[in-house]
C-alpha cells in the first residue's frame, strides 16, 4: 500500500485515492442517469392528458424552504470536511449531524409535497407529465434517503474510531455526493418549479 | 490459398447476384417513381461499396501472400514502423471524400422521398388513411367515402398521400415495390407519397415488428387505370355495408378478418390523431371538458380539434 | 398463493420444446449438486471461486458465463433458423418463435457480448499494465455477480412464468401491460437492470484501474491498444449505462405501477422509449466493438512480428468513434417520420464513422506489411475479421443513407448486416482473444490443428449463413415474422442459410472440444511469452500460467511495447528487489449480495411486494455490512513470494 503524508488524510493512503477517484466517475454516471430524467420531464412535461398541469399543483413556498434547507445542508457538510481537514472530530460530527437533521428536514417537506400532489388528484398514473415529475423527484429523494442512511453509518464509524483514513475518506466521498445531490435540486428548483410555475 | 479464393468468390457473387437479379429482388424492381428513385440510390451505393471492397480485398490478398512466414527467410526481421503521416492522411481523406458524395446523395434523396414523387409535384393527391390494428390494416378513402380492411386498390399515375397511423403498437407501412416505408403511430399521423406507373398486383407488408400475428399482416395492393378504379369505388359502393361504429370496434378486435368492404369510414366518427392535442396542454391553463375515458386506448378521436393542427411532427 | 402464475404457458399446454427445456435444466441442476456433493468440492468452489476477488478468476467466470450463454443464444438462433427453413414450417408457434428472437438479441448482445469483453478485459488488463489487480477488487466481484444473477434471473423466464417477447428492443407500446400483459417483460425490466448495474461498475473500475495504476513509466501514449480501447470502452459505458438505468426504470413503472411514460393516452409517448432505448444502445454496440478492435490490434501485431502502425491515429480513431456512437441513434427509426433535416443529420453523422472505421482497417493492412505472418488460430481470426468486417461496414454506410434505409429498415438486410459486424467484429474477437491469452490462465495453449479446423468451419459457415440475407432483405423478407408464404420466394436462400447455421453450431461446438481435449492432452508451457517470444506488452513478462500475484516485481516502462524491446536488447523490465505484496482478502459479500438481488427481481417480477421490500432490506444490510466492515486484505511475505517465483523455475525475476 503506498502511503504519501503530505497528503489530507482522506488521501493518504492508494486505495482511498481510487475510490475519490471512482466516487467522481460514479457521479459523472450519475450526472447522466440525473439528465436522463430531466430529459424525459421536458419531453413530457406539457402531456398532461386530462390530469392536472404543473401551473395547478406546483406552489412555490415549500419549494422554496426545500431549497433553502438543502442548500444550507450543503454548506454545513463543507463545514464539517473543514473541520475534518483541520483533525476537529467534534465540530465535524455537530456540522455532519446538522447535514443530516436538515436532510431529514427537506425529505420531510418533499414527502408532504407528494402527500399534496396525491391529495389533489395528481398521482404517478395520472399523465406522463406526472409520471415524469414523481420519478424525477422520487429519484432525486431516494438519493437523499440513501445519503441520510449512509451518513448515520458514518457518523457511528466517527464516533468509534474517531478520524482516520478510511473516516475521513468515507466522510469526504460522503460529502462530494450531499453536494452533487444540491446540484441536482438546483436545476429541479430551477427547471421544473420555477419554470412551471411562469 | 483458401481464403483469397473464398473471398473473390464472394465479390464475384455479389456483383453478379447484384447486376444479375435485379429484376427478382423486389426492392431492386420498382413499379413506381419513388421506388425508382430509391432503387437507382442503392445500386448508387451498391457500386460505390463495391469500389472500397476490391482496393480493401485486393491489398489484403497481396498483403497476405506476400509477407507470410513461409514466404520470408527465416533471419527476416520485420522493420519496426510507427506509421506514415502521409499515407494515414490518405486513408483518412478518401473516405472523407467518399462519405461526401454519399452525404449529398442522401441529403438530396432523404428530402425527396418526403415529398410526392418526381413528376407529380402539382398534383392534387389523393389521400387514403392508412391505419393499423391487431394484424390487419384498415384503409379509408375520404374522398370516395369508402374503406377497406386488408387490401389496398389504387389507381395508376395518382400521387397518393398515405396517413399513416395505429390502434396499437408501431407498425410500418411499407409497399416495397411504390416506395419506402414508414411508421404508424398511436398518436400521431406520418404521412408517405406513393405513384404506382403501372397496373399490377403488388405485396404490401407491415415491416415493424407488432406481436404474434405479425407475420400475417400482408396486404395486397392492386394499382389500375383510373377508369378501372372508379369503376372499383362505384361497385364497392354499391354492395358494400356502411362502416358502423359498432362494427368498427368489433373489427378493432378481430384479428385476421380477411378482405372486407364498406361504404363509409371510420373516420367520420374516430378520427385519425392528426391533432393529439389531447396529450398537450398549455401549461396554467385549465381543464374544461375532457372526457375522462382517457384510459381507454381507442379514445383518441372522442377529442374535439379546437388547438392549432400539428400537421408534421417532429417534435423529438 | 397462486402457484398458477409461475407456469409458462408452453408447459400448459404441452409444447415439447418448452418441457424439454424445464426438463434440462432439473437435471442439469441436479447433475452439478449432486457432482459437486461427490467429488466434495462444495467448499473448494465458495473458497477459490465463489468468494474471489481475484481479477483472473473473475474474468474466466465471466468468459465461462458467456461461453454458456452462447450455447444458449447460438440454439436460440438455430431453432430461428430450423423454423424459417422452408415456407409455412411449423417447428415453432408465432408466441415461442418471438420469445426465441428476443431472447437471442438479449442473449447474446447483453449476456454473451458484453461478459465475455469484460471477462478478457478482467484477465488482461491488470495484467497489460503492469498491476497486480484491478482498482476495486471487491466491487469487481460485485459486478460479476450482479451480471451473473441478471443473467439468470432472465433464463429463468423461459420456465417460470414466461418469456420476454417484444424483441431485444421492446419497443412501446407492444411492451406495455395493454398488449404484453404476461410477467415476460418485467423479466426483461429487471434482470437487464441488475446486470447493467454490474457494467456500470465494471466501468468505473476498469477507469480507475487504468488511470491510476500503469506501472512506472507507462504514460497514456504507451499504453497497449487493447487498454486503451478499454479505457475509451469504460467511458462510454460510463455515460451509456445510465440511460439504460432509466429507460428500464421507467418501463418498470409503466409495467409495475402503471405511471404514463410511453403509454397510448394521457399523454405517454412510445417514441420517447425508442429514443432512450437507442441512446444507450447505439453506443453499446461499440461497447462491444471497440474492445475487440484492441484485441484485433494485440493479435496482429503480435503475429505479423511487427509494432502496431499508426498508434497515434488508431488512438484518435477510437476517441473520434466513441464521441461519433452518441450522435448517431436516430438512424435506427429514420422511418419515425421526424422529417428530412433530422434524418440528414444522423445519415451524415453515421457515414462519419466509416472514416475513423476505415482508418482502422488500413492501419492494420499496412500493419502486416512488410511483417512476417504467422498463421496461429487467433491470428486466422483476426485476418478473417478484416474482409468480412469491410463488408458489414461498407453495407452499414450503405444503411446510413436514410433514403435508402426506407427500404432496408426491419429488413433481412439489416439482420444481414450487425450480424456480418458484430460476429466478426466482436465473436470473432473474442474467440481470438480467448486463443491468445489463454495460456496466461490456463497454462498451456489450446491445440491449433482443432483451433484451426473450428475457425474453417465458423468463417465458411458464417457467409453461408448471412450472406442470403442480405438479398432476401432486398426481396422484401421482414426480420422476426416466424413464417412466410411459398409464393413469396423466400425458400432457397432461407435453406442456404439454415445448412450455414448447422455448421456454425459445429463449428463453435469444435471450439468447446478444443478447449476440453487441450485441457487434458495439450503440453504445458514452462515459461512465459509463449507465442514464439513474439509478446509484445507486459501479460507476456510475467510467468505461465500467472501467480496469484501477477508480477513479483512491478515492471518498470520506458516505451511503447517495453517487454519486446527489453528482450532485444537483453534488459529486463524488473528492477526492484522482491517485497511483501499487498493483496486483497476473499469475501462471500458479493455473491450473497448477487443472489439477493435476485430474489428481489424475481418478486419485482411477480409484483410480490412483500418479498421485494425484504430482498431489498437485505441489500441494504449487505450494503451496511459493508461499509462497517474494516478488511485491508493481507500481505504475501518475501519468502512465499520467492518461493512461489521459484516454483516457476526461472529466474526472469
Amino acid at each position: 500500500m503506498k502511503i504519501d503524508n503530505s497528503l489530507p488524510l482522506e488521501y493518504r493512503n492508494e486505495e482511498n485515492r481510487f475510490r475519490i477517484t471512482g466516487f467522481w466517475i460514479f457521479l459523472g454516471a450519475e450526472i447522466v442517469l440525473f439528465a436522463t430524467l430531466f430529459l424525459t420531464y421536458f419531453t413530457l412535461w406539457t402531456r398532461t392528458g386530462s390530469g392536472l398541469t404543473a401551473a395547478d399543483v406546483f406552489v412555490l413556498e415549500p419549494v422554496l424552504a426545500e431549497t433553502f434547507i438543502l442548500l444550507t445542508s450543503s454548506f454545513t457538510c463543507g463545514l464539517a470536511i473543514h473541520a475534518m481537514r483541520q483533525g476537529l472530530k467534534k465540530p465535524m460530527m455537530v456540522f455532519m449531524g446538522i447535514t443530516l437533521l436538515l436532510g431529514a428536514a427537506f425529505l420531510g417537506i418533499e414527502i408532504y409535497e407528494f402527500y399534496t400532489y396525491v391529495h389533489e388528484g395528481l398521482t404517478l398514473q395520472t399523465s406522463a407529465f406526472a409520471s415524469s415529475l414523481f420519478v424525477l423527484l422520487g429519484t432525486h429523494g431516494a438519493h437523499v434517503t440513501f445519503g441520510l442512511l449512509w451518513g448515520i453509518a458514518i457518523m457511528i464509524q466517527l464516533k468509534r474510531e474517531g478520524l482516520n483514513e478510511t473516516t475521513a475518506n468515507k466522510s469526504f466521498i460522503f460529502s462530494l455526493y450531499w453536494h452533487f445531490l444540491d446540484v441536482v435540486w438546483i436545476f429541479i428548483f430551477s427547471f421544473v418549479y420555477l419554470k412551471g410555475l411562469m | 490459398m483458401k481464403k483469397k479464393g473464398s473471398l473473390l468468390v464472394i465479390l464475384t457473387l455479389l456483383t453478379l447476384l447484384l447486376s444479375g437479379c435485379t429484376d427478382e429482388l423486389i426492392v431492386l424492381n420498382p413499379k413506381g417513381p419513388a421506388a425508382e428513385m430509391l432503387s437507382e440510390t442503392i445500386i448508387f451505393s451498391v457500386l460505390m461499396m463495391a469500389g472500397v471492397l476490391v482496393v480493401v480485398f485486393t491489398l489484403f490478398t497481396i498483403i497476405l501472400v506476400k509477407y507470410r512466414a513461409s514466404n520470408s527467410s527465416p533471419d527476416y526481421e520485420p522493420p519496426h514502423d510507427e506509421g506514415s503521416l502521409k499515407l494515414e492522411i490518405t486513408w483518412t481523406l478518401i473516405p472523407i471524400i467518399i462519405v461526401t458524395i454519399l452525404s449529398v446523395v442522401t441529403v438530396k434523396t432523404t428530402v425527396a422521398v418526403e415529398k410526392p414523387p418526381a413528376g407529380y409535384e402539382n398534383q392534387k393527391p389523393m389521400i387514403i388513411y392508412a391505419s393499423s390494428s391487431n394484424y390487419k390494416w384498415h384503409f379509408s378513402y375520404p374522398e370516395q367515402g369508402i374503406e377497406t380492411v386488408n387490401y389496398l386498390n389504387i389507381p395508376t399515375g395518382q400521387n397518393i398521400e398515405f396517413r399513416l397511423y395505429s390502434y396499437g403498437p408501431i407498425t410500418s407501412f411499407w409497399i416495397p415495390q411504390l416506395g419506402g416505408q414508414k411508421y404508424a403511430m398511436s398518436d400521431m399521423v406520418t404521412k408517405l407519397n406513393l405513384v404506382a406507373d403501372t397496373p399490377g398486383s403488388m405485396m404490401g407488408k407491415n415491416s415493424n415488428f407488432s406481436g404474434r400475428g405479425f407475420a400475417k399482416m400482408e396486404f395486397e395492393v392492386l394499382a389500375m387505370s383510373p377508369g378501372e378504379f372508379d369503376e372499383w369505388v362505384n361497385d364497392v359502393k354499391k354492395t358494400a355495408p356502411p362502416l358502423t361504429e359498432e362494427r368498427f370496434d368489433e373489427l378493432l378486435k378481430i384479428e385476421f378478418p380477411g378482405r372486407e368492404s364498406y361504404t363509409s369510414t371510420h373516420l367520420e366518427f374516430r378520427p385519425a390523431p392528426e391533432d393529439h392535442s389531447s396529450h398537450f396542454k398549455k401549461p396554467g391553463q385549465k381543464d374544461e371538458e375532457q372526457p375522462s375515458n382517457n384510459d381507454n386506448h381507442e379514445g383518441h378521436g372522442e377529442e374535439n380539434n379546437q388547438e392549432t393542427e400539428v400537421e408534421d411532427h417532429s417534435n423529438h | 398463493m397462486n402457484w398458477d402464475k409461475f407456469i409458462v404457458d408452453g408447459l400448459k399446454h404441452g409444447d415439447p420444446l418448452i418441457i424439454g427445456a424445464v426438463i434440462s435444466i432439473v437435471l442439469v441442476s441436479i447433475a452439478i449438486v449432486a457432482g459437486l456433493t461427490y467429488f466434495k468440492k462444495w467448499g473448494y468452489l465458495w473458497r477459490e471461486w465463489l468468494t474471489t476477488v481475484d481479477h483472473k478468476k473473475i474474468g474466466v467466470m465471466y468468459i465461462i458465463s458467456a461461453l454458456v450463454m452462447l450455447f444458449r443464444g447460438g440454439a436460440d438462433g438455430l431453432m430461428l433458423r430450423i423454423q424459417l427453413t422452408a415456407p409455412e414450417a411449423k417447428f415453432l408457434t408465432a408466441q415461442h418463435y418471438n420469445e426465441i428472437f428476443s431472447a437471442h438479441g438479449i442473449i447474446m448482445i447483453l449476456f454473451m457480448a458484453m461478459p465475455f469483453i469484460i471477462g478478457i478485459m478482467n484477465v488482461v488488463i491488470p495484467l497489460q499494465i503492469g498491476a497486480r489487480d484491478v482498482a476495486f477488487p471487491r466491487l469487481n466481484a460485485v459486478s460479476f455477480w450482479l451480471f451473473f444473477f441478471g443473467a439468470m434471473l432472465y433464463n429463468i423466464a423461459f420456465v417460470v412464468g414466461g418469456a420476454p417477447d417484444a424483441g431485444w428492443t421492446s419497443y412501446f407500446p407492444l411492451a406495455s401491460t395493454e398488449f404484453s400483459p404476461g410477467v415476460g417483460n418485467n423479466y426483461y425490466a429487471i434482470a437487464l437492470q441488475i446486470a447493467g448495474l454490474g457494467t456500470l461498475m465494471t466501468g468505473v473500475n476498469f477507469i480507475v484501474t487504468i488511470m491510476k495504476m500503469r506501472a512506472p513509466g507507462m504514460t497514456l501514449m504507451r499504453m497497449p491498444m487493447f487498454t486503451w480501447s478499454t479505457l475509451i470502452t469504460c467511458i462510454i459505458i460510463v455515460f451509456a449505462f445510465p440511460v439504460l438505468t432509466v429507460a428500464l426504470a421507467l418501463m418498470m413503472f409503466d409495467r409495475l405501477f402503471g405511471s404514463q411514460f410511453f403509454t397510448m393516452a394521457n399523454g405517454g409517448m412510445d417514441m420517447l422509449w425508442a429514443n432512450l432505448f437507442w441512446v444507450w444502445g447505439h453506443p453499446e454496440v461499440y461497447i462491444v466493438i471497440l474492445p475487440a478492435f484492441g484485441i484485433y490490434s494485440e493479435i496482429i501485431s503480435t503475429f505479423s512480428r511487427k509494432n502496431l502502425y499508426g498508434y497515434k491515429s488508431m488512438v484518435a480513431s477510437m476517441a473520434i468513434i466513441s464521441l461519433l456512437s452518441f450522435l448517431v441513434w436516430v438512424h435506427h427509426f429514420y422511418t419515425m417520420g421526424q422529417g428530412a433535416a433530422v434524418n440528414s443529420f444522423f445519415s451524415i453523422t453515421t457515414m462519419l464513422i466509416a472514416v475513423p472505421t476505415g482508418v482502422k482497417i488500413f492501419n492494420w493492412l499496412f500493419t502486416l506489411r512488410k511483417g512476417k505472418i504467422v498463421f496461429t488460430t487467433p491470428m486466422l481470426y483476426s485476418l478473417a475479421f478484416i474482409p468480412i468486417f469491410t463488408l458489414g461496414g461498407v453495407t452499414g454506410v450503405m444503411l446510413a443513407m436514410a433514403s435508402a434505409d426506407y427500404q432496408y429498415h426491419n429488413t433481412m438486410f439489416l439482420v444481414a448486416h450487425f450480424h456480418y459486424v458484430l460476429i466478426p467484429g466482436t465473436v470473432f474477437a473474442v474467440i481470438a482473444g480467448m486463443y491468445y491469452w489463454f495460456p496466461l490462465i490456463a497454462g498451456f495453449k489450446l491445440n491449433e490443428r482443432q483451433g484451426k479446423a473450428a475457425f474453417w468451419t465458423i468463417a465458411i459457415s458464417f457467409n453461408v449463413t448471412f450472406l442470403p440475407l442480405f438479398f432476401l432483405g432486398l426481396d422484401g423478407m421482414t426480420r422476426r415474422q416466424y413464417t412466410y408464404s411459398a409464393e413469396t420466394g423466400f425458400g432457397p436462400l432461407n435453406l442456404i442459410a439454415t445448412i450455414g447455421s448447422v455448421g456454425l453450431m459445429i463449428g463453435f461446438a469444435l471450439v468447446v472440444y478444443n478447449i476440453i481435449w487441450s485441457f487434458r492432452h495439450a503440453p504445458r508451457e514452462t515459461k512465459g511469452d509463449v507465442w514464439d517470444g513474439a509478446g509484445r506488452t507486459l501479460e507476456w513478462a510475467t510467468h505461465i500460467p500467472v501467480p496469484v500475484y501477477n508480477f513479483a516485481v512491478v515492471p518498470e516502462v520506458d516505451r511503447l511495447d517495453a517487454f519486446y524491446f527489453a528482450k532485444k536488447e537483453k534488459r529486463s523490465l524488473f528492477k526492484n528487489k522482491i517485497e511483501k505484496i499487498h493483496m486483497p482478502s476473499n469475501n462471500g459479500q458479493p455473491f450473497i449480495l448477487g443472489a439477493i438481488f435476485f430474489f428481489w427481481g424475481f418478486f419485482m417480477v411477480f409484483s410480490m411486494w412483500k418479498s421485494a421490500i425484504v430482498a431489498g432490506i437485505g441489500v441494504l444490510i449487505l450494503l451496511a455490512m459493508r461499509t462497517f466492515e474494516r478488511d485491508h486484505g493481507f500481505y504475501i511475505p518475501v519468502d512465499e513470494v520467492k518461493k512461489t517465483e521459484q516454483s516457476y523455475g526461472g529466474d526472469s525475476v
